[in-house]
């Protein structure tokens, strides 16, 4: 009974007591140096509380007499959400093709992969910004900034669902003699359609959340109006339009989840 | 002595689960109580330490009414019922050590608790027990990782932790497979007497529950019908607790009524 | 449907889907024709400029060809204070987002209140963009990283918070009751049995969000929050288009290396 243990440590989760205490370390070093050399200057701080409390008592109440120019905006965005939605899902689906690993042959992949990649990279507002430069002001810069923040996300799941497809349909397709469009028209796209309709719904959604932010580096949509709102010091009209996105991405994610549940 | 008296207890506006149901346990006896699935056994046993809230009725274990009891009061009243479980109801992701020691948080403060530094006392009784089970050398290991017989060990030493004065089984062997289930059982019956400790098991294996208790309580709908030894229970007792639908039971109520 | 029929009229002939189904099918690819002819007829678009559009942007490519790697040094330093406002910022919404996790997850939520305001702070979170909360914060605390900080946090909390709220309600409650039934106290409870069961959930959603802000954190100096967007900013303004492009690459290689180390750390947690 003497010989019966009383001592009991959890064993840790990093087996090697330096490396454990090494990561700490580092860890700690790395937090405490990136907090202590914060430019925080307490001046300029309370100097914003007081802006801020300028901001916040300008924009109550919210101010809802330019309606027209709101909904203006958001039928705006709505286009160029809808638009992008198609033109993105279009140049998706053969992209998608490129990028799985199944189909494609070699240096196809890699340079579907390396679209992607690179449509997937870039932040809307960035591609917004260039594509603002490249074609003017205007809701088209947004549509073209959208179809790439479509093809980066819909692009890339397509291909993984394309790559998960059930082989054997293929191989069936074959051995009967069939082409390779027929081949994917018979074998491949019954196999992706849902997740394809799922994603397109899913993305017209993120588009349209997009498009509000897109707008304010000047392409287009509800986000010009806010960003104009902004800039002139309108900020109860600032404030009306923000409840007014907030109100419209939360139906829009209502409905856009409802409908993928329906069809899935 | 676990004394239950005109316990009742009724989900939502339809037939009481348990009807005025009167039941006494005491020193080291294996209890089994058996029935079909719906007579109110797994509701019985949570009505005992209150997981299930009964609708009326008395629950009194060595002199602590339970049903009495507030929050606080009854979180220290509960340490001293262990209760082991169906599905073991382990923490996967966390070592044997620490689900043998969660039977002690009711006792330990919430620093040692989150540091994991167990009293010295508690560890060394974790050993005794998990040593008498047979799993001590897996201590370190998670709780996944373990078969089902040794995790319905960890279970049972994970209730015994909390030095209890009673043990409640709810099915402990019903997800395992025959032998592991006899083992599980006859520990139990040989830790009932060696820890002069009364044990209540709610059972579906008739056989197992003959062989390896003291006494077997049988269940209807909500009704003890059947009270007495192992080798009272003949077809014909079994029979009765094992036949009957809720309608004609209610129409047999109606009939003495 | 289908069924009803006399069988030597179903056996001559064969559709894929049901009357229904197929009007459903037309139904909606009319509605989506209809919606797409509508916004392209009414969209406020040039369309000579759109005509003229892939010519423009091959202009504008080509003034950005060769990169220019002069100002390397001060593109590598932004990139590094991009990190580190990606870093802090996912850091303290973790924290924050703990306890609104908690009241926001329907099984643990002390009461209908505490779920409310739960509700509350992840919606309002999460519908405001991220450069809208930057916008707000660079009014308040002058343009810099701070700004950037803190509005990557607002906006990650909301985020954090859903989806460690999710994963609390998928936990199993048999361990709950094991617990219970020993009588711990409710924090030991969370300690023990939920905080294990979430933890791997908590590890990946924090990653996740990492990787994201990352992203996001790139585009915070168009605002004055911080960050690589400053320097991009500031090329486009001096149309220094070589430099334009140099801080694309940049921040390219810094979005890739993200994924590349979230998905080994996932790897590796998990």
């Amino acid at each position: 009974m003497n010989a019966v243990k009383d001592t009991w440590h959890k064993p840790p989760f990093i087996k090697s007591p330096a490396l454990r205490y090494g990561l700490y370390a580092a860890v700690a070093i790395y937090v405490v140096l990136t907090l202590a050399t914060l430019p925080i200057d307490w001046d300029r701080v309370s100097d914003g509380m007081r802006r801020a409390q300028r901001i916040f008592s300008g924009a109550f109440p919210p101010n809802f007499e330019r309606s027209g120019l709101l909904i203006d905006g958001f039928l705006e965005s709505l286009k160029i959400a809808i638009l992008a939605t198609v033109g993105g899902i279009a140049l998706s689906v053969p992209l998608a093709f490129m990028a799985a690993r199944n189909i494609s042959v070699k240096p196809v992949y890699f340079l579907g992969r390396g679209i992607i990649i690179v449509a997937r990279s870039f932040h809307p507002v960035i591609v917004a910004i260039i594509f603002v430069k490249a074609v003017g002001f205007g809701p088209f810069a947004g549509a073209l900034t959208l179809v790439v923040y479509s093809v980066g996300f819909v692009a890339k799941l397509l291909a993984e669902r394309i790559e998960e497809i059930d082989f054997g349909q293929v191989e069936a397709m074959r051995s009967v003699g069939a082409g390779f469009i027929p081949t994917l028209a018979y074998a491949v796209f019954p196999q992706i359609m849902p997740r394809l309709v799922g994603l397109g719904i899913y993305q017209l959604d993120s588009n349209l959340r997009a498009s509000a932010v897109v707008g304010i580096v000047g392409a287009g949509g509800i986000g010009a109006t806010l960003a104009n709102a902004f800039g002139r010091y309108d900020y109860d009209f600032a404030l009306a339009i923000t409840m007014v996105i907030v109100g419209v991405i939360l139906v829009s994610e209502a409905v856009s989840g409802f409908i993928r549940k329906r069809i899935a | 002595m676990l004394k239950i008296t005109k316990l009742t207890k009724r989900y939502g506006s339809g037939d009481p689960v348990l009807k005025e149901l009167d039941l006494t346990v005491e020193g080291d006896q294996l209890t089994s109580v058996i029935g079909s699935s719906g007579a109110g056994k797994s509701t019985l046993l949570r009505c005992i330490n209150r997981l299930v809230e009964p609708t009326s009725g008395s629950v009194d274990l060595n002199g602590t009414e339970f049903t009495a009891l507030h929050r606080r009061e009854l979180r220290n009243a509960r340490r001293r019922i262990g209760m082991v479980f169906q599905s073991f109801n382990l923490i996967d992701r966390l070592t044997v050590m620490e689900n043998v020691q969660s039977g002690r948080l009711g006792y330990i403060s919430t620093w040692a608790a989150l540091t994991r530094r167990y009293p010295r006392e508690d560890i060394r009784h974790a050993y005794e027990l998990m040593e008498r089970v047979g799993i001590a050398h897996y201590a370190d290991r998670r709780a996944d990782e373990l078969s089902g017989g040794e995790r319905q060990r960890v279970g049972v030493v994970r209730a015994l932790m909390q030095r209890p004065e009673i043990l409640l089984a709810d099915e402990p062997t019903a997800s395992l497979d025959p032998k592991t289930s006899e083992q599980i059982m006859s520990l139990l019956r040989d830790l009932a007497s060696e820890l002069k400790l009364p044990v209540i098991i709610n059972i579906h294996n008739v056989t197992e529950a003959k062989e390896y208790s003291d006494r077997i309580v049988g269940m209807r709908y909500g009704r003890i019908i059947f009270d007495d030894k192992p080798g009272k229970l003949e077809k014909a007792e079994m029979d009765e607790i094992y036949a009957g639908v809720p309608a004609m039971d209610r129409a047999e109520v109606g009939a003495v009524a | 449907m289908m069924n009803a029929q006399p069988l030597h009229q179903t056996l001559d002939h064969w559709s894929r889907f049901t009357l229904r189904q197929r009007l459903m099918r037309y139904g909606s690819m009319m509605l989506v024709f209809l919606v797409v002819a509508w916004a392209l007829s009414s969209i406020d678009v040039i369309w000579e400029w759109v005509w003229d559009a892939p010519s423009q942007m091959g202009d504008l490519f080509g003034r950005m060809m060769p990169p220019d790697p002069s100002n390397l040094p001060s593109i590598l330093e932004a990139i590094w204070q991009t990190v580190n406002i990606a870093t802090l910022a996912t850091m303290f919404a973790v924290v924050v987002s703990l306890p609104v996790a908690y009241i926001s997850a329907q099984n643990t939520t002390p009461n209908a209140v505490t779920l409310w305001i739960g509700r509350f702070i992840l919606v309002s979170s999460r519908s405001v963009n991220t450069i809208i909360w930057a916008l707000l914060f660079v009014a308040i605390f002058g343009p810099g990283i701070v700004a950037g900080i803190v509005a990557i946090m607002f906006r990650s909390i909301g985020f954090l918070g859903k989806l460690l709220g999710e994963a609390i309600e998928e936990i199993d409650q048999r361990p709950v009751e094991a617990l219970e039934a020993c009588g711990a106290s409710r924090f030991k409870i969370v300690l023990y049995a939920i905080v294990p069961q979430v933890l791997p959930a908590f590890f990946a959603v924090s990653i996740l969000r990492w990787d994201i802000n990352l992203r996001e954190s790139t585009v915070l100096g168009l605002v004055g929050a911080g960050g690589i967007g400053m320097i991009l900013q500031g090329a486009i303004d001096t149309f220094n288009w070589p430099e334009v492009s140099m801080v694309l690459i940049t921040i390219l290689a810094l979005v890739v290396l993200g994924e590349v180390v979230s998905s080994y750390l996932r790897k590796k947690i998990l």
